[in-house]
């Protein structure tokens, strides 16, 4: 009797949606400067060392932090209760890049491991913050939350440049706020395979975040753990958000974009849908660099930048396309 | 049975509830009824672990309410909220299954299964049950939120106001679903009631607050009096015996 994830053509959707998926990947590994014909990897030891140390690195890097910001935005959403926020717009990522700078500034050696850590700590408290000012706003008024996430995420940014600016680390945090993939090389990504982990984790605590999105009084009645739920999801939205900007920069609107969609068409019941986002966010991370591969070929425009055009057109359609629906 | 034993309770300087004691015996329905900024309400989310309590001590089965661990309260008591804002998009068949979540955390077994069939069926929600709930009605959504509730298949069942939205039919229909699992299967129903006839119609006992304390309390037809029904609303009303059930003419 329980719906599946997408009706009852949901083996369908999952076959299409992986075939996609491979796709994307595939052509990942094969679009870019370096000469690589896909005959030629048997032949040629040359184009297998391209695609081990650079091209399968960036791929698995943009297949990463994709599906793991398109469930940060899903977790900050539910956490929120309120669809149009995610980490890059309310304060998250700005956070996280304000927490790299101090590090930089008091450990200049500091590893990326150690500057991710750091990142998270701060996240978490930008987070945490964001998160009990925008429970205060009156729920009646959804688009109040967004704008003072954007707001909020606003003022942090513009602190954490003027910090970068007294100090000389402008270039630096150019680079934080800024999702670019160009700089993947492998021993340089691994950290996000954390990232995935944490997708995991969310994916297995899938129907507690559900509940968590039925209110407070509905969790707690229904004898959920809500206060250490809700810790749960800030620490997962802050460890991914934090883990992506340090080791790819900022991408924009994958948390905002993906699950949006996917709640469109299949709810939000999360069991059901949470692998849908990811996946949908890897595509869309794939599918973002490999146009900014080829825009204008043979140079490259940053994943971030084709992100933030694909993605705030893709979230217009859906704003204007939920008005004349309902 | 539900104990409350010298309950208080201030909220930002205003007294909310003032040293409020009673017994809600086990098993029928009990009727909390009361003007606006009574405190039922917030009584009933004491009660319900929705709010610390501030003084006094409430048990439920003997179980304190402020230190027994949530999940085992949630498997003996259920509470429904005046208007949640649940606003997710779940098909009401997922959101109604949910009342089930406290019983096997994560993996539905068949008898959960029947059990939310049968919650559907009761509340005419059948035909429903694939929809997303944020293209239902107020009404339905309330009787999905009200099917959850049941879904939990508690001993105990805690209702603010459960018959906001509900047309006459769906009203009739939960008043004399509650009647009967009270009836039938020994469970306790406490039901905050804006409508002073449903009260008197469906309920054992009427418990009549105002101004944060008990007033009255007792069997249906010894609450629901003409002098009492004046020092609780504040105007006369005439009480009559319409067709065998005590009819209130609060309008006359």
């Amino acid at each position: 009797m329980t719906a599946g994830s997408l009706g009852s053509q949901g083996f369908a959707y999952q076959a299409i949606g992986a075939a996609t998926l491979l796709a994307l990947f595939v052509a990942s590994l094969f679009v870019g400067v370096g000469e690589l014909a896909i005959g030629s990897l048997a032949a040629d030891p040359e184009a297998l060392r391209l695609i081990m140390i650079s091209r399968l690195p960036r791929t698995l890097a943009a297949l990463l932090a994709g599906s793991a910001l398109a469930i940060a935005g899903l977790v900050m959403q539910t956490l929120a209760r309120n669809r149009f926020v995610e980490p890059s717009t309310a304060g998250t990522a700005q956070s996280a890049a304000l927490g790299i700078l101090v590090v930089t500034l008091v450990w200049p050696d500091a590893s990326l491991g150690w500057k991710a850590a750091g990142a998270a700590v701060t996240a978490l408290a930008g987070t945490s913050v964001f998160l009990m000012l925008a429970h205060r706003l009156p729920p009646t008024q959804p688009f109040l939350v967004p704008l003072f996430g954007l707001v909020y995420g606003g003022v942090i940014g513009a602190a954490a440049t003027f910090a970068a600016w007294h100090l000389d680390l402008l270039q630096y945090l150019e680079v934080w706020m800024t999702g670019e993939f160009s700089g993947v090389l492998r021993g340089r990504y691994e950290l996000l395979w954390v990232a995935g982990a944490l997708v995991v984790l969310a994916w297995w605590t899938a129907d507690r975040l559900t509940m968590l999105s039925l209110g407070r009084d509905v969790s707690i009645g229904l004898g959920l753990n809500y206060t250490g739920m809700l810790r749960l999801g800030l620490v997962i939205v802050s460890a991914i958000t934090a883990l992506t900007v340090v080791v790819v920069g900022t991408i924009p609107f994958v948390g905002l974009v993906a699950p949006n969609i996917i709640s469109r068409f299949a709810g939000e019941n999360l069991r059901h849908t949470l692998p849908w986002v990811a996946g949908g966010g890897a595509a869309l991370g794939l599918a973002c660099d490999i146009i900014g591969r080829l825009i204008r070929f043979p140079y490259e425009v940053p994943v971030g930048t084709i992100l933030g055009v694909v993605g705030a057109v893709l979230f217009l359609v859906l704003l204007l396309g939920r008005n004349s629906n309902d | 049975m539900i104990e409350i034993a010298g309950v208080s309770l201030a909220l930002g300087g205003s007294r909310i509830l003032d040293n409020v004691s009673l017994t809600v015996p086990k098993g029928g329905v009990t009727a909390l009824v009361g003007p606006n900024g009574a405190g039922k309400s917030s009584l009933l989310s004491l009660i319900a672990r929705l709010r610390p309590l501030q003084s006094g001590r409430i048990t439920v089965d003997g179980l304190p309410v402020d230190t027994t661990p949530s999940r085992q309260l949630a498997k003996i008591m259920a509470i429904l909220r005046q208007d949640p804002g649940v606003v997710s998009r779940l098909r009401v068949v997922e959101l109604v299954g949910f009342g089930r979540f406290p019983h096997h955390r994560g993996r539905l077994t068949a008898e959960d299964r029947e059990i939310i069939a049968a919650s559907l069926e009761q509340f005419d929600l059948s035909d429903l049950a694939l929809r997303f709930i944020d293209t239902l009605s107020g009404g339905q959504r309330q009787r999905a939120l009200v099917a959850m509730t049941f879904c939990q298949g508690t001993d105990y069942i805690l209702l603010d106001e459960p018959l906001n939205n509900l047309d006459m039919f769906h009203a009739r229909n939960l008043m004399r679903t509650l009647r009967r699992i009270a009836d039938e299967h020994g469970k306790t129903v406490l039901i905050v009631l804006h409508d002073i006839n449903h009260a008197a119609s469906y309920a054992d006992r009427v418990v009549a607050m105002k101004d944060g304390a008990v007033v009255a309390m007792g069997e249906t037809g010894d609450v629901i009096r003409p002098d009492i029904l004046e020092s609780i609303f504040g105007f006369s009303m005439r009480v009559e015996n319409v067709a065998g059930r005590l009819t209130v003419l609060h309008h006359a």
